[in-house]
């Protein structure tokens, strides 16, 4: 009977052990540009970017905050010493810098983007998807600008924003995120590359669904990026991220800051399909992802909304987390986190209530494959002023084999006697009866687990933008392909 | 003076089960067990709590639980043993499941049309794609008496026994098995919902399918027209007969068939 067993372990880890399909490098010339992080070198990206003077003095000062800090130790990561001054902080393809249409663009960039199934031809493209493609550090380029500008909207690199609108950058970069929040903020705020500026104006809800793709490419290179949406009274914007990186033997560092900003009624939707190279089957290599993301629910009646699907990197570090300052403001946290072989992760979310009558509802779904560690780690926090607010949070665990680790670490803090906070925790494995039922119909072992899997992460799928609920569900099981035991 | 002619047309023989010896978690539980089923035959077999019934059905089918020791089953000039649950079930083998398992995730709708477009995709036919699908399924909740709504629930979650039973037999009617095993179908089911059951498998056996009923009810033979009924206790059938069985069976239970 244990043969059997192992026999259905075995074809079940097949199915969940497919090739990484993005792991493929793009051969291509870049600057040249030191190693290391100081003072020049802060400088020297700035000059490199013509930056104005406000956002040098930023830099300058996250690098001092960073300086004093040292790298935290509280999650349940185990992770190899990170030499940081062996890092490139900044990489720029060699061709173009200076990019005014997809013409100018290096050609094997492009390429690089229609292998991973993101067309930036507008033709080509899903017509009411916009999107910004970051190529290392650089933005390549931005889709339907021009439609989005009649409405008012401004989506463009975030580099761009701080040339063309450094007003608005300077009023709301670190509003959300300060520079002083952590290590890996301090960081990215003395070295962030690039990244995508949403600007929404009142009164407008955004006609086409906003994306940015993440793509690494250089091997030595840290990816920095910034992401900055403001969205003012009455507006509102669904936001995608996807990402990729190539497989590389080296890990590679990935410290991005994500700052929301909601005026009074107005809503961001922020959807993440991540799919970073996750390391080999022995845990080497893989992207170390760590991340703050971080939403302000300040004018009354806003609403922002995490939606999140992991399923890459070998380290993910990340709370996409809410503010809740408002009155009846409310925030969203929709995950599915999945590990296999080596991978850790120590993901969750933060919902800090500060406002009168704010809800909060968080879904997390973390799956468990080979050796990996998956913890969720959540704070609900009920301020003395957070009265008749409410959390609702649902914590599911899937483990798949005997060897992987699945943990919850919720924190509660609740200071105010007319607040309601409810939790719910399930965990499970995968069912050999539910398998049964469904072979016995005819879909055969793969199908079948993919169809539990989906049903499991079903919750938050409904939650992404229809095209990318697709790719999610297809992606997971890509990922899923042989890990069955 | 006429001459009648009668011709006998020789069945053939559809299950071949021969010294079949089984087991789970190291407890055996089918002993040397034999069993032929021919086209266009109703099988029912009868027996006590423990006796092996559900493990055969779930044995037929193919469930990874189970162990074969040693023995031979033959389906349609096929070596059954050899093939994974997925392909017996497209070379025509069907389980109605006494307990029908929940799947909360799926839709009943998603579950029917895949299920259905591999079997179709086995025998190199046509997929079918969601209009199509609707089509084909509207006339089967029809008979069944099954509402649309139903579609659009997770698999079997929250249904009542009825409504699972007649979901299996709804599953039943549209992948078309040759070889139907009905694990106590009538469990749990009140009169009218058995009716509507056993009318739908009426209508199929007229396809040349065979049937395998098992089940502790006598009752079924008020609607079903069994070839076969057998007693089976400890893991093999110890008699095999015609409706006198029933007659005794009810009158001194299990223990006359062990005398």
């Amino acid at each position: 009977m244990n043969e059997k067993k192992n026999q259905t372990n075995f074809e079940i880890n097949q199915v969940i052990n497919q090739p990484y399909k993005y792991g493929f490098e793009t051969k291509i010339e870049k600057e040249k540009f030191p190693i290391g992080i100081n003072k020049e070198i802060i400088n020297l990206i700035s000059n490199n970017k013509k930056e104005p003077i406000f956002i040098r003095t930023f830099r300058q000062k996250a690098l001092k905050q960073w300086e004093k800090m040292s790298f935290p130790n509280w999650a349940n990561l185990t992770i190899n010493t990170i030499d940081f001054n062996n890092i490139t902080y900044y990489s720029i393809p060699k061709k173009k810098k200076q990019l005014n249409s997809l013409n100018e663009v290096d050609p094997e960039i492009l390429k690089t983007f229609e292998k991973l199934g993101i067309s930036l031809d507008e033709q080509k493209k899903l017509s009411n998807v916009a999107v910004d493609a970051v190529f290392d550090s650089v933005s390549i380029g931005t889709t339907f600008k021009e439609k989005l500008a009649k409405f008012g909207v401004i989506f463009c690199s975030i580099s761009e924003a701080i040339q063309f609108y450094p007003k608005l950058v300077e009023k709301f970069l670190g509003s959300v995120v300060s520079s002083g929040d952590n290590f890996f903020a301090a960081l990215n705020s003395a070295v962030f590359s690039d990244g995508s500026f949403c600007y929404i104006p009142q009164n407008i809800t955004c006609p086409l669904e906003l994306s940015t793709y993440f793509r690494i490419n250089d091997k030595e290179a840290g990816q920095f990026e910034r992401t900055l949406i403001i969205a003012e009274k009455n507006s509102s914007v669904n936001y995608l991220e996807g990402c990729t990186a190539p497989q590389f033997s080296e890990n590679q560092l990935h410290a991005a800051i994500v700052e929301l900003i909601t005026f009074e009624n107005a809503k961001i939707n922020y959807s993440t399909v991540q799919n970073w190279y996750s390391g080999n089957e022995l845990g080497i290599g893989g992207i170390f992802n760590f991340v703050t993301k971080r939403g302000l629910c300040l004018g009354k009646n806003s609403s922002i909304s995490w939606t999140q699907v992991e399923t890459g990197s070998s380290i993910t570090w990340k709370y996409p987390s809410c503010i809740l300052l408002g009155k009846n403001t409310s925030g969203e946290f929709y995950s599915v986190a999945l590990t296999n072989h080596y991978q850790q992760a120590d993901t969750g979310t933060k919902m800090l209530h500060f406002g009168q009558k704010t809800k909060s509802k968080i879904i997390s779904k973390g799956i468990s494959c080979g050796n990996s560690k998956n913890s969720y780690r959540g704070l609900v926090k009920m301020s003395e002023n957070a009265s008749y607010s409410r959390n609702f949070s649902q914590c599911d665990s899937f483990l798949i084999g005997s060897l992987s680790l699945a943990s919850t670490y919720p924190y509660l803090d609740i200071r105010n006697s007319t607040s309601i906070v409810e939790h719910e925790a399930k965990i499970s494995q995968i069912s050999e009866e539910q398998l049964f039922y469904l072979t016995q119909r005819g879909i055969n072992l793969e199908q079948a687990v993919s169809l539990l899997i989906s049903g499991f992460c079903k919750d938050v799928f409904t939650k992404l933008p229809m095209e990318f609920a697709t790719e999610a569900d297809k992606l997971l099981s890509l990922k899923l392909e042989g890990t069955i035991g | 003076m006429e001459n009648k002619l009668s011709f006998s047309v020789e069945k053939k023989t559809f299950l071949k089960i021969e010294n079949l010896t089984a087991s789970i978690e190291k407890k055996q539980i089918l002993n040397n067990f034999n069993l032929s089923i021919k086209e266009n035959e109703t099988h029912i077999i009868m027996g006590p709590n423990g006796s092996g019934k559900s493990t055969l059905s779930k044995i037929l089918a193919g469930h990874p639980a189970y162990s074969v020791e040693t023995g031979e089953i033959e389906f349609c000039n096929k070596n059954l043993l050899e093939m994974s649950p997925e392909v017996r079930s497209h070379e025509g083998v069907f389980l109605a499941f006494q307990y029908p398992i929940e799947i909360s995730g799926v839709t009943n709708y998603d579950f029917l049309r895949i299920a259905f477009n591999e079997k179709q995709k086995y025998l190199g036919l046509k997929e079918y794609d969601p209009l199509e699908f609707m089509e084909l399924t509207d006339t089967f909740l029809k008979t069944l008496k099954i509402k649309p709504e139903f579609l659009n629930r997770n698999l079997n979650e929250g249904f009542s026994g009825g409504e699972k039973k007649r979901n299996e037999i709804l599953q039943m009617l549209l992948l078309t098995p040759k070889l139907i095993i009905l694990d106590e179908i009538d469990s749990g089911l009140d009169i009218d919902a058995m009716k509507i059951i056993y009318e739908a498998i009426g209508k199929i056996k007229k396809n040349n399918v065979s049937l395998i009923v098992v089940t502790h009810n006598p009752r079924v033979l008020n609607y079903l027209n069994p070839t076969h009924i057998h007693i089976m206790i400890n893991g093999k059938i110890i008699k095999t007969g015609n409706l006198e069985l029933i007659e005794s069976l009810e009158k001194e239970g299990y223990d006359f068939f062990l005398k």
